[in-house]
C-alpha cells in the first residue's frame, strides 16, 4: 500500500557513506564521495563515518533525520543483503518509512573488487548518484496486511492426506478433508506388507484413518469433490460437490442384508477387478465411514419399480433413492492437494500383453494377490485358473525411464517393491522361481538396500539385467522375451504369471481439479512445488501446499514426511494474526491499461486477472511476489513496480551514464 | 586506450549475489562495469537498455538464474525469449547486438561473475565506443526526461 508521500522536488535525502574501517575508506575517497553528491539536487546533507552499522554509527543516522527532517537517506556502504534491515529498523525508530531507505553497494561491487583508487571514487560516485535519483522518487509504503481464516481444507484421502490432517488439526486448527471416493486410505490401504519392514500395510493405516474419523477438529467428507475455489491466500471460498450415497451414514448399521439381495455385479475397484462386489457395497471392511454405498452407475435403477431389493431388506431405513447431488460450502486459509497418483495404463505397453492376458498383472493387483485381505486370501494364485504359479517374471520400468516412447522421469519405488513382491512370492511359494528384469537397481533409502540385498541373497530371487521385449502366450505358460544387457545374449523364460512395475503417474482426471485451483504443475502434469531446493512442500500459488505423490512418486514415509512438512506450514500460516506481504508489488494504472493481458499471461503467482466489465486489469497484491515480468512486458507502462518503476530505472541509469 | 562503460542489469537472488560473492572473495575485476540489481531478469525491460546505449553505454549486461533456479521460477526463460528477439530488433536500429550479453551466473558463481566482467568489458573495448550520433532511431524510441 502507498502512504503520503512528498514531491520529489520537495524532498530532502541524507547520504551517509560508510568507512567500513579500510574496507572501504582504503580504497574509495569516502570524503570526497560524501563532498562530490553534497550538491546533487535532492541531497540536504551528506556526511561519511568509520563504522555506519555500529551502535554510535546507527544513532547519528536517528539524530540526524530529526535533526535536518530528512524525507529519505542513502546508506552508501557494503550489500543491501546484510544491513538494509538495519538501517531501515533505525529510520523506523526515527520515524521514517522504512521504504525511503537505499544502500548503495560500494564495497562488495566496488571498494573489494578494485584497487585504483581514483577509478573506484568515480564509480562509487556514480552508485550512490543512481540511488538518489531513485531515493527522490521512493514512495512512502506500507506492508499489505490481510486477514487469515483459520481452517484448512486437505483433497485427498491418501495417507499423505490423513497425515497432513491429522497434523494440522493436532496444531488446533479446523481442517475439512475431502475424499472423491466412498472411504479414506488411498493406495495404501490396497498395499500388502510395505518395504523395507514388511509390515502390514492396512495394520498401520487403519489406526490413523480411525483417528482422522474421530477427531474433533477434522471434519470427513468421504465421497465429496472440490467443485469450485475462488478468493485467495488465507481467504478462500470452496464449494463442495456431496455425491449421493443413498445410503444414510448415520442410520446404516452395516447389516450387509441389502447386499445379500443385490442382482448386480460388477468388479472390485478395491481388488483391482480381481474379484467382484455388488452395486451396493462397502468398499473393504475397515472402509471408513463405515457404511454402505450405492453405486449409481451399476445400480439396475433408483426407481423402486424396477429393482428395490435392497431398499425392501434395509431394517433401519438406511436407503433413500431420492438423495441428490448438494452442495456445500466452506471457506478456508489454506489447501493441502493430496490427491496421489495412479499407475500407467498397461494398454501403453501393448508388447506385455498386460490387457490381453488375465496372468499379467500390475503391481497393484498384485498387491491384493499378496494381501491377507485380497481375492485369494494371501495365496498366490493366478487369476486365469486359480492355480498356484510356479514360474513369476517380474519387469521393472514399464513406462518409467523411456524417454523416446514413454516417461522420462524414474517412479523411483518400483525397484523396492519390486524386490518386495519377489521376496513376498519366494515366502509363499518356496518351490517357486522369481526372475526380475531391470535396468537398474535403485535402492536409496534407509536400509532399502539391505533388503534387496537379502532378496537376492536369502531368497534367491535372480535378477536379470536386461530388457524385456514381448510376453505372449504358449499353451498355458506365458513366454517372456527379453535380453540379457550384460552378457548381449537373448533370453526366453517360461513364467505362469508376468508382474508389471508400471510407472506411477498423476492421478486420473486431475488436471481438472488442478484447473480449478489454478495452481501449477510440471510437464507431467504431477503439482508443482514453489522451489525445487528451498520451497518443495509449498505451491507456487500461494495458500496451497502439497503432500505425496500428487507431487511426484514416493514411497510412503517420504509422503507422510512431505504431509507433515505441508501441515507446519499451514501452521506457520495460521500462527500470524494476519499476513504481511511486501509492498512492492506491481499494481495497475487503470487509466493506462489498454486492457491487453499480456501482463496476465507474465504473472506466474495467477496474481493477475482481466477485468472483462472495467477493461482493465484487476491485481491481487497479496499474491503478487514483485519479480517485474509483467512491469517489463506493459506495452503501456500502466503496470509499475512499486519503488522501481520505469521512471526511477531510467533516472538510475542517467546519473550512472551520463557523464 | 578506449574505457568502455559497461552497464549491468543484475537479479537480486543469483547474479548480483554473485558480484557480492566476488567482492567477499576479493576477485578484482575491470572498474568499467557498474551494476543494478533488479528483483528478476525478467524486470528488465528493452527500453531500459536501450536507454542505457543513449545514455552512453557501450555494452550492456544482464545476469540472471541458471535456467530451473529462477526465485520467481520462470522469469529467466521469459528473459531469454525477450532478449533473443531484441537482438535482432538492436541490429536493425544500428546497434551491434554483441554489445548486449546475456548470462546465467549464481549465487555461488563470484569467480565466473568476474571473469565475464573481464571478457566482456574487453570484447566491448575491441568493438570500440558505440556511436548513435546519427542513429536518430534509437532516440526516437525511447522517452526522455
Ligand atoms: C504396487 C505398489 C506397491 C507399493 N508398495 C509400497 C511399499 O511397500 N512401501 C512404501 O513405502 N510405499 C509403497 N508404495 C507407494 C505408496 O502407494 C505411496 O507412497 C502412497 O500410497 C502415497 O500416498 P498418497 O496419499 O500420496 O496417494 P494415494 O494413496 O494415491 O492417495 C490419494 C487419495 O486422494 C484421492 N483423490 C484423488 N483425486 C481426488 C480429488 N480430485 N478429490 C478428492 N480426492 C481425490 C484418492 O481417491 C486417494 O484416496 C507402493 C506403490 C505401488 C504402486
Ligand atoms: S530471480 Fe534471477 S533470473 Fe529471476
Amino acid at each position: 500500500m502507498t502512504v503520503k508521500t512528498k514531491k520529489k522536488e520537495d524532498k530532502r535525502i541524507g547520504l551517509f557513506v560508510c568507512h567500513c574501517g579500510v574496507n572501504i575508506a582504503g580504497v574509495v575517497d569516502v570524503k570526497k564521495v560524501a563532498e562530490a553528491l553534497k550538491d546533487t539536487p535532492g541531497v540536504s546533507m551528506s556526511t561519511d563515518y568509520v563504522y555506519m552499522c555500529s551502535d554510535p554509527g546507527q544513532q547519528m543516522i536517528i539524530d540526524t533525520i530529526k535533526e535536518k527532517h530528512l524525507d529519505g537517506i542513502i546508506v552508501a556502504a557494503c550489500s543491501p543483503t546484510l544491513h538494509e534491515k538495519t538501517f531501515q529498523e533505525a529510520a523506523r525508530l526515527a520515524g521514517l518509512n522504512p521504504y525511503q531507505i537505499e544502500i548503495a553497494n560500494i564495497r562488495e561491487q566496488n571498494s573489494w573488487v578494485h584497487s585504483d583508487k581514483d577509478k573506484a571514487t568515480k564509480k562509487a560516485v556514480k552508485i550512490v548518484k543512481s540511488h538518489v535519483a531513485k531515493a527522490i522518487r521512493n514512495e512512502n509504503l506500507e506492508p499489505i496486511k490481510v486477514d487469515v481464516k483459520k481452517r484448512a481444507l486437505v483433497i485427498g484421502g491418501g495417507v499423505s492426506g490423513l497425515q497432513a490432517a491429522l497434523d494440522i488439526a493436532d496444531h488446533g486448527y479446523e481442517v475439512i478433508l475431502v475424499e472423491k471416493n466412498p472411504s479414506i486410505g488411498g493406495k495404501m490401504i490396497q498395499l500388502s506388507e510395505t518395504f523395507p519392514t514388511l509390515d502390514c500395510s492396512q495394520c498401520i493405516l487403519t489406526p490413523k484413518m480411525v483417528e482422522v474419523s474421530r477427531h474433533p477438529r477434522i471434519k470427513l467428507l468421504t465421497y465429496h469433490e472440490v467443485d469450485s475455489v475462488s478468493g485467495f491466500i488465507g481467504n478462500f471460498k470452496v464449494r463442495i460437490k456431496k455425491k449421493p450415497r443413498f445410503v444414510d451414514e448415520k442410520l446404516c448399521n452395516l447389516c450387509g442384508e441389502c447386499e445379500k439381495v443385490c442382482p448386480q455385479i460388477v468388479p472390485d475397484e478395491f481388488n483391482m477387478g480381481l474379484s467382484f462386489r455388488k452395486a451396493i457395497y462397502m468398499p473393504f471392511p475397515q472402509a471408513i465411514p463405515g457404511t454402505y454405498t450405492l453405486d449409481e452407475d451399476h445400480c439396475l435403477g433408483l426407481s423402486p419399480v424396477r429393482c428395490g431389493k435392497c431398499k425392501d431388506v434395509c431394517e433401519p431405513r438406511a436407503i433413500d433413492f431420492d438423495m441428490k447431488e448438494t452442495i456445500i460450502e466452506e471457506e478456508v486459509g489454506a489447501i493441502v492437494v493430496a490427491t496421489g497418483y495412479d499407475l500407467y495404463t498397461m494398454q501403453a505397453l501393448g508388447e506385455f500383453g498386460g490387457e490381453k492376458y488375465e496372468d499379467v498383472v500390475n503391481g497393484l493387483e498384485f498387491e491384493r494377490i499378496l494381501s491377507a485381505s485380497g481375492p485369494t486370501g494371501g495365496v498366490v494364485r493366478r487369476p486365469s485358473d486359480g492355480k498356484v504359479p510356479k514360474s513369476v517374471v517380474f519387469v521393472q520400468c514399464c513406462g518409467s525411464r523411456d524417454t523416446e516412447k514413454h516417461l522420462p522421469y524414474c517412479s523411483k519405488i518400483c525397484c523396492m517393491y519390486t524386490a518386495k513382491h519377489a521376496m513376498l512370492y519366494r515366502h509363499r511359494v518356496p518351490d517357486g522361481q522369481a526372475t526380475v528384469f531391470y535396468i537398474d537397481v535403485r535402492t536409496g533409502g534407509k536400509a532399502f538396500d539391505e533388503f534387496y540385498q537379502r532378496t537376492v541373497e536369502e531368497d534367491k530371487v535372480l535378477y536379470i539385467r536386461g530388457k524385456v521385449s514381448k510376453v505372449f502366450k504358449e499353451g498355458d505358460k506365458l513366454i517372456v522375451w527379453g535380453v540379457d544387457t550384460l552378457t548381449g545374449k537373448k533370453v526366453e523364460i517360461e513364467a505362469d504369471m508376468v508382474v508389471l512395475a508400471m510407472a506411477m503417474v498423476k492421478t486420473d482426471g486431475v488436471q481438472d481439479l488442478l484447473k480449478k485451483l489454478k495452481i501449477s504443475t510440471d510437464i507431467h502434469g504431477f503439482v508443482a512445488e514453489a522451489h525445487p531446493k528451498l520451497r518443495p512442500v509449498e505451491s507456487l500459488n500461494a495458500g496451497f501446499f502439497l503432500a505425496g505423490c500428487a507431487h511426484g512418486p514416493k514411497d510412503i514415509p517420504e509422503a507422510v514426511s512431505q504431509a507433515s512438512a505441508a501441515a507446519a506450514k499451514v501452521g506457520d500460516l495460521f500462527a500470524q494474526k494476519e499476513l504481511s506481504h511486501e509492498p512492492t508489488v506491481v499494481p495497475v494504472n487503470d487509466e493506462l491499461c489498454s486492457g491487453c493481458g499480456i501482463c496476465v499471461t507474465m504473472c506466474p503467482y495467477g496474481a493477475r486477472t482481466l477485468d472483462p466489465s472495467k477493461g482493465v486489469v484487476d491485481v491481487n497484491e497479496i499474491l503478487c511476489e514483485g519479480c517485474g515480468a509483467c512491469a517489463a512486458a506493459c506495452p503501456c507502462g500502466a503496470a509499475q513496480q512499486r519503488n522501481q518503476t520505469d521512471d526511477q530505472i531510467f533516472s538510475m541509469l542517467r546519473a550512472m551514464l551520463r557523464e | 586506450m578506449f574505457e568502455p562503460q559497461i552497464m549491468c542489469f543484475l537479479c537480486k537472488w543469483c547474479t548480483s549475489a554473485a558480484a557480492d560473492l566476488a567482492g567477499t572473495s576479493r576477485l578484482h575485476h575491470v572498474a568499467n562495469t557498474i551494476n543494478m540489481r533488479v528483483m528478476c531478469s525478467s524486470r528488465v525491460d528493452p527500453q531500459h537498455i536501450l536507454y542505457a546505449f543513449k545514455e552512453g553505454a557501450d555494452g550492456v549486461f544482464l545476469g540472471g538464474c541458471h535456467p530451473g533456479d529462477c526465485h520467481y521460477v520462470e522469469g529467466n526463460y521469459k528473459t531469454l525469449r525477450r532478449i533473443a528477439l531484441f537482438k535482432k530488433m538492436l541490429a536493425d536500429l544500428g546497434i551491434d547486438p554483441r554489445r548486449l550479453r546475456l548470462e546465467w551466473i549464481s549465487a555461488a558463481e563470484g569467480k565466473k561473475y568476474a571473469e565475464t566482467m573481464n571478457e566482456f568489458t574487453e570484447q566491448i573495448r575491441a568493438l570500440g565506443p558505440l556511436d548513435l550520433n546519427d542513429k536518430a532511431l534509437v532516440r526516437e524510441v525511447v522517452k526522455d526526461e
